[in-house]
């Protein structure tokens, strides 16, 4: 793969993750929101496999195509079920709106590029630049957590999180040791197959859709 | 060997009770399994103390001083647990809550969660630790939620975003830490193996490294349950059953709090005593007020043990900021007292529960003067958690303080000392309530099943025994605290 190409696919894939995460800011249709974390799987695995070709390294490149396994397909999938109870599929009444959010999503970038210097600083590659971008979306993840209501979208707050990781992850430091890359997405896959078991059992059980319903416990 | 082989007990004590439907005998199987756990703890630590460490399956596994100390810990509330969850499950099963197939995956899934937690202390990788800690937060969710209320399922729903949030930051603090050893110079071949990031830990780059430490420390504090990211903590340690809750708040948090240790002696040597310091002093303070004011307006007996936690991690954050040989070992001792006491609480509270049939303190009074045994138990752990002598926990932070104050942070000392004797207040007031009183004429006295009272018994004298003795446990804290301290 020559140099300039190679950059443009990492940049391209990259930019492609961040730019999906604010997707699931904009649309509040929860069905459109999972296609969006789908293209973001996808995106990830194209960085981890892009990586792989460049440096030659077979490993990485199976990493890759499992992610976009993984977090393309099944994690998506796993999700739409969740959602095939039409009463769970739109957010209606996000803490913020909209616009509100995508700004917030911009003072987010800002704030990854900010508190990323002293590692982008150490590495001096292409893949190095992009790393705020992986913190960017982590926040965005955060965010999204905390100004939506209902069970699913918690569950996409969560990935996002997990996304934005597994791109710094690849781009910091080409994957961390295989065992561990592999504990780590096989977690995410379980702890969405838990979190769907319990919404199923807090919906069919107390009818919950709304995590404001969720009052039982405080102080 | 032997580290693979306590590995693997729970495993097999797990499987062979998802080969058959729950009984007793079962329990009894899973009780003995722990008891071998605690067993081959005890024999790994006359194997490592004073030795060089011992590893397994290329040095996947490694257990040296700390570790070995670790898997006493989790061997000792294990076997006080499971011995429990017996009378849980009978309980559980006679008042028509539960069926036998619901109490079987109950069976396994504690001897999963056991087994996890020794991964996460006898893993030699830190990248292993993480992918134990990680497991612990997946197999407990459903612990929590076994019950199946809709309070149960609330607090496991809680307990998993929470928690998988927080374990997900200390991933990214983990590869930032690998990162940073991928950069320490030419010829050094970077891994996640413990032992040799701490022997390139000078050369790690300070700027990551304190991202990285700032990121394991809102990580898996979230799972130790420090203030900020302690607001799972009372819900799920109120909701899970009794042995599960002594669990988790005796022996997982401090599982956690054992991988913020290792960084911190990564993280020292690369960015010096202060900046981990200032970090664990920050949530350890924040810990203790939090938990000192939220105890005060306290109504349920569980919730109040749950917020205790809050604070004896705080207070075990504090010990670890001093970070000197002395507060590392008042640290693991305060770790394997504070397990003990709150085990016996949890368990005692479960038993209250049962027998009582609420949570709220108003409810229950005059306990003992009604069931002697119970509420004697109840009283004596109320007061080893408080800190009072001759249990182990006055010791400890006796040790801790006195630590803190050589290395001047005797102003944190002060404040905690503060937030203590709030505490202590509130938890006074609440256990007045519940135990003192006459019991009304017509009342019989109850009388408390053997069960429940030889080990709980047992766990308080074991608990006093340490404070008054340290000979058994001398020379292996003192070479854990060795491990990690400066």
């Amino acid at each position: 793969m020559s140099s300039s190409t190679y950059t443009s696919a990492l940049e391209l894939a990259a930019g492609l993750v961040i730019l999906c995460a604010v997707v699931t800011l904009w649309r509040r249709s929860l069905s459109a929101i999972v296609k969006a974390l789908a293209v973001q799987g996808m995106a990830l695995g194209a960085v981890a496999l892009v990586l792989g070709l460049r440096q030659h390294d077979d490993v990485l490149i199976i990493v890759g195509c499992l992610v976009i396994v993984a977090k393309g397909a099944a994690i998506p999938t796993l999700l739409g079920r969740v959602l095939a109870n039409d009463r769970l599929s739109r957010e209606t009444a996000p803490l913020v709106n909209v616009p509100a959010s995508l700004v917030g999503a911009g003072a987010l970038t800002f704030l990854a590029y900010g508190a990323t210097r002293p590692v982008v600083a150490l590495v001096s590659t292409t893949a190095g630049r992009l790393i705020p971008l992986g913190f960017a979306t982590l926040l965005i993840g955060f965010f999204s957590m905390v100004v939506r209501r209902k069970a699913a979208s918690q569950i996409v707050g969560l990935l996002l999180v997990d996304n934005g990781i597994a791109l710094v992850a690849f781009l910091a430091t080409a994957g961390v040791p295989l065992l561990v890359e592999l504990g780590a997405s096989l977690d995410v896959l379980l702890v969405v197959v838990v979190l769907r078991v319990l919404a199923v059992r807090l919906w069919s059980k107390f009818a919950v859709l709304d995590l404001d319903q969720l009052r039982e416990l405080h102080d | 060997m032997l580290a693979i082989v306590i590995l693997f007990i729970p495993l097999i004590a797990g499987a062979a009770s998802a080969a058959v439907t729950w009984r007793r005998g079962v329990g009894w199987i899973c009780t003995g399994a722990l008891a071998c756990v605690l067993i081959g703890g005890v024999v790994l630590a006359t194997q490592v103390v004073r030795k060089p460490a011992i590893t397994a399956w290329g040095g996947v596994l490694r257990v040296d001083a700390l570790s070995a100390f670790m898997v006493i810990v989790i061997g000792a509330i294990g076997l006080l647990a499971t011995w429990q969850s017996i009378r849980y499950l009978d309980a559980e099963i006679t008042s028509g809550h539960c069926s036998r197939r619901h109490a079987t995956l109950y069976a396994v899934l504690v001897q999963g969660f056991i087994s996890t937690m020794l991964l996460a202390v006898l893993a030699g990788n830190v990248g292993v630790m993480w992918v134990g800690v990680e497991a612990t937060t997946i197999i407990t969710t459903f612990l929590v939620g076994h019950r199946q209320t809709r309070g149960a399922l609330e607090a496991s729903w809680k307990y998993i975003i929470i928690c998988s949030v927080g374990i997900a930051l200390a991933f990214l603090g983990t590869v930032l830490v690998y990162l940073a050893a991928l950069h320490a110079g030419p010829g050094i071949h970077a891994t996640l193996d413990w032992t040799s990031l701490m022997s390139v830990s000078h050369h790690l780059n300070p700027g990551v490294m304190r991202l990285a430490m700032a990121l394991l420390v809102l990580g898996y504090g979230t799972k130790v349950g420090l203030a900020p990211m302690h607001s799972w903590l009372p819900d799920a340690h109120s909701q899970a059953p009794a042995p599960v809750s002594a669990l988790m708040s005796g022996v997982l948090l401090t599982v956690a709090f054992y991988a913020l240790l290792r960084f911190k002696a990564i993280a020292d040597g690369a960015l010096g005593v202060t900046f981990p310091r200032a970090l664990f002093v920050t949530v350890g303070l924040l810990s203790l007020v939090i938990a000192a004011s939220l105890l005060l307006s306290q109504h349920d007996y569980k919730r109040m043990l749950a917020y205790h936690s809050v604070e004896h991690m705080g207070l075990i954050a504090l010990g670890a900021a001093a970070g000197t040989p002395l507060a590392m070992a008042a640290v693991l001792l305060h770790i394997l007292g504070h397990g003990l006491a709150k085990g016996v609480l949890f368990l005692a509270s479960g038993e209250i529960l049962l027998v009582e049939g609420t949570t709220e303190i108003d409810q229950i009074k005059a306990l003992l003067a009604r069931r002697p045994a119970l509420g004697g138990i109840f009283a004596f752990g109320l007061v080893a958690l408080l800190g009072l002598p001759p249990f182990s926990l006055f010791v400890s932070e006796l040790n801790m303080a006195r630590a803190e104050v050589r290395v001047g942070l005797g102003w944190v000392t002060a404040i905690s000392l503060v937030c203590m004797a709030v505490i202590f207040g509130a938890v006074m007031s609440h256990g007045r309530h519940m135990l003192f009183g006459a019991r009304a004429d017509a009342e019989p006295v109850h009388r408390t099943p053997s069960i429940v009272s030889v080990p709980l018994v047992g766990a308080l004298v074991g608990c006093a025994a340490l404070g008054v003795l340290a000979w058994p446990l001398d020379s292996l804290l003192r070479a854990a605290a060795q491990v990690i301290a400066r």
